[in-house]
Formats: C-alpha cells, sequence, structure tokens
C-alpha cells in the first residue's frame, strides 16, 4: 500500500519555468534594440517654449531638426555664448541653412521629398533675430513646412 | 540504486529579474514625442516683383499685432496682454455684430453647412523684432492659431455636434472655408532697440 501511494505522489507534473526568463530577454532586447536613442548629441542647450496648440510630426522620415540655443559649458571656450545653430552634428553658419537643407532633402525619397517638416527646436530664450534669418533661409530652400518644437503646457 | 537528486537552483525569480529590467528600460527610454506648432512659410518673394504692386487690403480688414523687443504685445494701436489676445482675434474674426471697425461681413453659401456670414478679407499681420523672445513670440503665434481653432471647434460643434478634429473629411473642410487661417507674418525689418 505504502508503496503505491509513494508513486502515486511522484506523477504531479511541474510545469518549467526555465524558459521564461529567456522569453522575458528577448522581450527586453526587443524593445532596447527598437527604441532610438537621440539622434544626435547636441552641442547647443535648449528648453523648448511651452505652448498649448501642439500638433504631433507623425512620421519620423519626413522631419528635420534645427536646433538653436547657446553651446553648451564645454563648447563655449571655442565658439562663446552666442546662440548658434545646429544642424545634425555640425555648427552651421545662418547663410548655410538653405544648402544643408536642400541637402537633407535631396537625400530624401522622392515621393516624400514634398512633404518635409523642419522641425525648429530652439531654445525659449533665443531672440527672434536668429529665428527669422532661419525662416528666410528656409523660405529660400523652399521648405515651407516648419513646425516650432514646444512642450505642452498643463 | 539509490538516485540522488542534484537539487536544481530555483529560477523562477529570474522571470522577476528580467520584468524588472524591463520596466526599467521602457521608463527611462524616453520615446522623444516630436510635438511642435505647425506653421507654413510663404514661398520666397521674387527678386523682380516690383515692391508696391501689393495687393490692396482695408485698413478695417486688418489686425496687426506687434510684438516688441521687450516682448510687449500691441494689437490694433492698444497695449495689450498675452491672455486677452485670443479673445480679441476671435472677435476680430467673427465680427459678429457688424462692427464697421472690424472686418467685412459678407454671408456666403458653404456646402453641409449652409448660409452663414464670414469675414471673407480678413488678415492677421504678426510683426516682431528681431530682439524679441522666441518664447513670447511662440506664446502669440500660440494663442492666434488657438484662436482659430477655437472657432473652428465651436462650429464644429453647432452644426454637426462634434468637436473639429472628430469630423469627417468632407465636414473638416467646409469648416475650414469658413474659419481658414489667415495668418501673415511681415517681412523682417529691424526696428533697432536692443
Amino acid at each position: 500500500m505504502a508503496k503505491i501511494r509513494k508513486k502515486g505522489e511522484k506523477v504531479v507534473p511541474e510545469i518549467s519555468t526555465a524558459s521564461l526568463p529567456d522569453i522575458i530577454f528577448m522581450l527586453l532586447f526587443f524593445f532596447m534594440a527598437t527604441t532610438s536613442m537621440k539622434e544626435v548629441s547636441y552641442m547647443v542647450k535648449f528648453t523648448v517654449p511651452e505652448a498649448t496648440e501642439l500638433q504631433k510630426l507623425e512620421k519620423k522620415t519626413l522631419v528635420r531638426h534645427i536646433y538653436v540655443g547657446k553651446p553648451i559649458a564645454n563648447l563655449v571656450k571655442l565658439h562663446g555664448t552666442e546662440s548658434r545653430i545646429q544642424i545634425d552634428d555640425e555648427f552651421a553658419d545662418v547663410n548655410q541653412v538653405e544648402e544643408l537643407i536642400t541637402l537633407e532633402r535631396e537625400s530624401m525619397n522622392e515621393v516624400d521629398k514634398p512633404k518635409l517638416i523642419v522641425s525648429i527646436k530652439a531654445d525659449k530664450e533665443t531672440k527672434m533675430g536668429v529665428i527669422t534669418d532661419i525662416k528666410q533661409e528656409l523660405r529660400k530652400a523652399y521648405a515651407l513646412k516648419i513646425s516650432y518644437a514646444a512642450t505642452q503646457r498643463q | 540504486m539509490a538516485k540522488r537528486s542534484v537539487p536544481s537552483i530555483n529560477a523562477s525569480s529570474m522571470a522577476d529579474i528580467s520584468f524588472l529590467l524591463l520596466v526599467f528600460f521602457l521608463v527611462t527610454t524616453s520615446m522623444a514625442v516630436n510635438k511642435g506648432l505647425i506653421r507654413k512659410l510663404p514661398p520666397p518673394l521674387d527678386k523682380d516683383q516690383p515692391i508696391d504692386t501689393q495687393i490692396k487690403i482695408k485698413e478695417r480688414d486688418v489686425f496687426v499685432v506687434l510684438i516688441n523687443s521687450q516682448n510687449q504685445l500691441m494689437v490694433e494701436g492698444k497695449q495689450i496682454s498675452v491672455k486677452d489676445l485670443r479673445s480679441k482675434t476671435k472677435e476680430f474674426i467673427t465680427n459678429e455684430y457688424n462692427d464697421p471697425n472690424l472686418p467685412i461681413v459678407s454671408t456666403v453659401n458653404v456646402p453641409l453647412i449652409g448660409q452663414i456670414n464670414i469675414t471673407k478679407d480678413h488678415v492677421i499681420s504678426l510683426q516682431n523684432d528681431r530682439g524679441t523672445d522666441y518664447q513670447s513670440y511662440l506664446e502669440v503665434q500660440n494663442e492666434l492659431v488657438a484662436a482659430y481653432n477655437e472657432l473652428r471647434d465651436e462650429l464644429a460643434k453647432q452644426k454637426f455636434g462634434k468637436y473639429f478634429n472628430e469630423l469627417d473629411e468632407a465636414s473638416q473642410l467646409a469648416v475650414l472655408k469658413v474659419y481658414p487661417q489667415k495668418i501673415s507674418e511681415a517681412e523682417p525689418k529691424n526696428y533697432g532697440g536692443d
């Protein structure tokens, strides 16, 4: 009798959870691979202004960024404290903007070219002079759709 | 033969640990949301285009908004605060009471909406100084856009019972016909000042 009961106890199967960590790790790697980190290293520091009537920029591939602000702390010696323009990974002069944006557009898909949106990410303390100059350059480059980057005001 | 079972390491907490990691990464990676105030720039001026052949616009049709280098706001010759800008703008765009100082009201027939009074020729002219702060400029732009958005929402609610962005495309176009955004930015000038 005792022998039979012992046998019966042994039969209870246990679900192996050994593969669970692997599954979760796979998820983890998936997320780590897909979430893009910031595209460029900022050479200017900026806090975008606040506004309420914001629209989302849907397609990332259509958007090009222009950063405007004062150079970051360890570039102050080299570039001073005046507001500078950064496109991609380099500082740009105002009169280079047209050329650079045109180049950016050339590298885009033929279908997407007219849909280019230029997002101006500028520090809220920037003087409008710089922004106006950029806008004039963008007009010359026929990049007419722009977006003033801002954060949602609560 | 007696079998000695090798004690297995309990791996059930491994899942929890990796879940924790997963959550940590999900929280810390900021999904950089690209939000902004979307505006359209006018195409560049033709160099050969003579300046004085500008279209004649009546004074009552223009809503002049000026921002100076001290970030002060002047609307139609009066200094006001940004908070009042939205209601002022709405008043100007609709001209409900047919004020002779506000833009000319005309009755038009818009598909899906019907007869409606609109100010066809109104223009909002925004001018800023080179010394204006970006934040103030954007606030003003924001208020102007907000005025339009509120008017569109009001009309959509009244005629269709929904908010503007919940409407189908045809009705949206109809609403846009009533309230097209007409914000013009002057060619930049340097007014001086700091």
